[in-house]
């Protein structure tokens, strides 16, 4: 029997088995082309020189001349994340990564005293596979017109899927006055955009590459321009090239200022060049995926380019978790807004967005009650909501649903009759099961006047990350589609055209299928607040929205 | 579905011209009940037209609490008429044990008070006697307004009217503008206050339909003024709607069509006054019907409207001659009652048109 020199087993060493993902190399398919190793970003596989031979065969008695094998590194710094792309670029079919059963990576991915990041989205349903059954899902829409109210067709039917986005007056607040039979505008009234109620969520340069970025740009240009649907992208905190800042197609964009204000040095230099207003303005307060958490861009995301854009050096990047100086809503309401009103002369909404909260109700009613009229939009951001990069634990254990809070800050406004007058906005998990028109259909019965989808966008891009825990790793800069990373060689992988293709072709079936919503319970308009449309086939679920139970 | 009509007329018509426009349509209700509005009346009530007259059904409990309570307000009761009723067994309708209609003075304090001040007391008033009357169980007001009277009962309409005599035309009970319906609210619960026409400070209106948006309607309204309540019928809505339009906000009456079914924006926005337009609408969405509707309603002045919503187009027709009006769902109606009227001017109202009839039985018709 041959000797095999070995290194003494450490018990505490993790071996492949301990990781959340193992990869099944088949050594007999394998052609050892080295495809699998170099593509992995994360650096988990390598090729070995294993001894050969054992058990009881005689001809493997005799010595074997060393076959060069793919192997997984057993450790967690290069643990495999699942993403698959050993798998897609094998040209044999022999490798593919596998869910460890029995892993032990939540112990293993907090070493060195570092708490466990990543990116993708927050909530428990992250992690307790297979995710527990969205409050979404147990409704569907129940009041369908038949006889007494006819259906509407949806291929013939005009529909208008428009929301609102800007500060929307009471009727005895409108500057009209009767002249003639007619009435007319005597006076100013706020900003107000009627857009898709599709918004594109604010992911930054730099959370996202260039071209991951330029592709959602060229899919919302597509989209105005070729398909008349005024869907807006909002620019995320990191900034926005200065050639769109001085194109017309600012207008699609809605500029977000958050608590670093990253970016905004060359926002407001391009103010005297600008030809057209941008969409909107989105003071980000709180985000659904980590809420209480400021942005967090790794300084392994901090390229030359993202330092240009930014104004900063590399390093990285925390936004804190408040605005400086903002200690109350009455600050909040008068000087952010205000001096966002005022640095677009007033002709732009501006709007504030909330990590979905306890709180939301009260802070709804606080924008509602402001005498100014100068908030034009309660973004509210569900745990189900993606992020580039946040410690696991504020995405898995911190947060609220997204659901109940548009249905209460809904309820609350309409209690005081001042339901619509600032447009609701929902994001944080919509589309997360792939049908973000039925998960909009009912948002907007609940009380939302449009959604705003984000990690949905990646995944048409190509993105692989998932809520059970594949990939998800937006936070390392070494996303191995090129969408999360700023490494020239991986952001070469995206292809822009092709990205945003998938996405208007998303958003084209989209809105097919919202007319296909709203044709059976005969709406041509959004049924804003329509609760009565809907049925929970969950008790829990009807009593607390406040909709009828079926079964 | 249920069928809707309504007269205008030079010369005060009795109920039972009513009951004439609206049988025929029968194949098109369920013969469920018969409401009706009568304005501008002559007969017993000529000589007491600026004396608000209360519409009543109830118990003699609730008669009672009634006088007690206007008493208590110090409103003076000047007339009264109990129609003599003809409770031959047979008849299929479910009579309350009292109807009465009563005209009364405004009590000291509010006869010099200012029109405005005075309608406010009046609608207080019935509401007040609405919430009395529920409280225990004891019957229903209908309307309280000067001129203005409402009869609503369940049951067949032919009977309803053998009970009330209404066919014996004997010329006690007439009025210049009748809005009538022959149909109980069946959507719902089988209500008295769920049917058409319903009326508030001299708007009335009854509408064919279903509305939609009757939840986004009723929790916009409710905010809106104490009078837009019950909320029985979801056509409801389309009247508080009118009144908020017309009464509280003051605007021209073509905006009630703008704000039920607003322009589409593309449309809206190529229009000279588009930015009103569309002020109007992101202002009022909540007031939008997005449903089929036909309206046919009567505002305090005499004039009548009739509109429809703007897809589903419920049937509505308007047609007449040198000394009478009248619209219904079915111009099988009209031909019962205006056989030798010009039928080729029968007007159909379009998606986008508001149709208008003054005292002078003059139609205008506007487009939105």
């Amino acid at each position: 029997m041959a000797s095999v020199n070995r290194p003494p087993v450490l018990a505490q060493a993790p071996s492949v088995g301990d990781l959340p993902w193992m990869v099944r190399h088949d050594p007999g398919r394998c052609v050892l082309c080295g495809s699998c190793v170099a593509a992995c970003t994360f650096g988990a596989l390598e090729a070995a020189l294993p001894p050969r031979g054992a058990g009881a065969d005689e001809r493997a008695r005799r010595p074997q001349p060393p076959r060069p094998v793919i192997v997984q590194k057993a450790d967690a710094v290069h643990a495999c994340t699942g993403c698959g792309m050993c798998e897609k670029v094998c040209p044999a079919q022999a490798i593919r990564p596998e869910r460890s059963a029995d892993n032990r990576w939540p112990l293993l991915g907090r070493t060195a005293g570092l708490p466990a990041r990543r990116g993708g989205r927050g909530g428990r349903s992250v992690v307790e596979a297979p995710a527990r059954e969205r409050t979404l899902d147990a409704i569907v829409i129940g009041r369908i017109s038949q006889m007494t109210d006819p259906a509407l067709d949806s291929e013939r039917h005009t529909f208008e899927l428009r929301s609102p986005l800007g500060r929307l007056l009471r009727p005895g607040e409108l500057p009209l006055r009767a002249q003639g039979g007619r009435l007319v505008l005597a006076g100013e009234t706020p900003p107000v955009r009627w857009i898709y109620p599709v918004i594109f969520s604010d992911m930054s340069i730099g959370a996202l590459s260039t071209r991951a970025w330029e592709a959602l740009v060229l899919a919302v240009a597509w989209l105005n321009e070729e398909c008349g649907l005024p869907v807006r992208m909002s620019s995320g905190e990191g900034g926005v090239p200065t050639r769109l800042l001085e194109s017309e197609r600012l207008r699609y964009m809605i500029l977000q200022i958050a608590s670093g204000h990253f970016g905004w040095n060359r926002i407001i230099g391009c103010l005297p060049r600008m030809r057209a207003d941008p969409a909107a303005v989105l003071i980000k307060v709180g985000q659904g995926a980590k809420p209480g958490d400021g942005g967090l861009l790794p300084a392994a995301k901090v390229a030359p380019h993202i330092q240009a854009i930014r104004g900063v050096p590399r390093a990285t990047l925390h936004s804190p978790p408040n605005h400086q100086g903002l200690y109350s809503i009455e600050e909040a309401v008068q000087k952010m807004h205000l001096s966002m009103n005022a640095a677009f002369g007033f002709r732009v909404p501006v709007a504030v967005k909330c990590a979905a909260s306890a709180t939301s109700v009260a802070v709804y009613n606080n924008l509602l009650r402001d005498p100014y009229h100068i908030c034009g939009g309660f973004f509210l951001d569900g745990m189900l909501g993606g992020t580039g990069a946040a410690y696991a634990v504020s995405l898995e254990h911190t947060g609220h649903p997204v659901v109940s809070v548009v249905r209460d800050c809904y309820r609350a406004a309409a209690a005081q009759g001042l339901q619509g007058r600032i447009p609701l906005w929902a994001g944080g998990g919509v589309g997360m099961n792939g049908d973000a028109a039925a998960d909009a259909f009912k948002l907007v019965c609940l009380g939302a006047d449009g959604v705003v989808l984000g990690r949905l966008l990646l995944q048409l891009l190509g993105c692989v990350g998932n809520e059970h825990g594949r990939c998800n790793a937006c936070n390392t800069g070494r996303c191995p589609m090129g969408i999360c990373t700023q490494d020239e060689r991986l952001v070469r992988r995206l292809d822009v055209d092709r990205g945003a293709q998938a996405i208007v072709d998303y958003m084209l079936a989209f809105d097919a299928e919202l007319r296909k919503l709203l044709a059976p319970v005969g709406n041509s308009s959004l049924p804003v607040g329509r609760a009565d449309a809907l049925v929970a086939t969950r008790r829990d679920v009807a009593e607390r929205l406040g909709i009828a139970y079926a079964c | 579905m249920c069928r809707i009509g309504s007269i205008k007329c030079r010369e005060a018509a009795p109920p039972s011209l009513a009951l004439r426009l609206m049988l025929p349509q029968q194949e098109g209700h369920d013969n469920s009940g018969f409401a009706l509005v009568m304005q501008d009346l002559e007969g017993v009530f000529g000589h007491y037209k600026e004396m608000p007259l209360l519409s009543l059904a109830c118990t003699a409990q609730g008669l009672q609490l009634v006088s007690d309570h206007m008493a208590s307000l110090g409103f003076v009761q000047v007339a009264q008429w109990v129609p003599e009723v003809d409770a031959r067994p047979g008849l299929n309708m479910a009579a309350m044990p009292r109807y009465v209609f009563s005209n009364y003075d405004y009590p000291e304090a509010f006869r010099r008070r200012g029109r405005r001040e005075r309608e406010e007391l009046l609608l207080d008033t019935r509401l007040a006697l609405r919430r009395l009357l529920e409280a225990h169980d004891a019957g229903y007001v209908y309307s309280f307004w000067p001129d203005v009277l409402t009869l609503k009962e369940i049951g067949d309409p032919a009977d309803i009217a053998a009970y009330f005599r209404l066919w014996e035309d004997d010329g006690r009970l007439v009025a210049r503008n009748i809005v009538a319906q022959c149909r109980q609210n069946t959507n719902y619960g089988i209500v008295r206050y769920a049917a058409h026409p319903f009326f508030l400070q001299g708007h009335t209106l009854c509408a064919n339909g279903e509305n939609t948006m009757f939840t986004r309607n009723r929790e916009f309204l409710r905010s809106l003024h104490r009078g837009y309540a019950g909320f029985e019928s979801d056509s409801q809505c389309l009247l508080y709607t009118l009144h908020y339009v017309l009464r509280e906000l003051g605007w021209p009456l073509i905006y009630y069509k703008h704000v039920l079914t607003p322009l589409p924006a593309a449309e809206a926005a190529g229009r000279e006054d588009g930015d009103v337009l569309g002020l109007i609408r992101e202002s009022l969405a909540q007031l939008e019907i997005n449903g089929p509707n036909a309206v046919i309603g009567l505002l305090p002045d005499g004039r009548m409207l009739a509109c429809c919503d703007a897809k589903k187009l419920r049937p509505l027709v308007v047609g007449g001659d040198a000394d009478m009006v009248a619209m219904a769902s079915e111009v099988c109606g009209l031909n019962a009652i205006l056989p030798q009227r010009d039928k080729a001017r029968d007007v159909y109202p379009g998606e986008r048109e508001l149709l208008v009839v003054d005292n002078g039985l003059e139609m205008q018709r506007w487009l939105q």
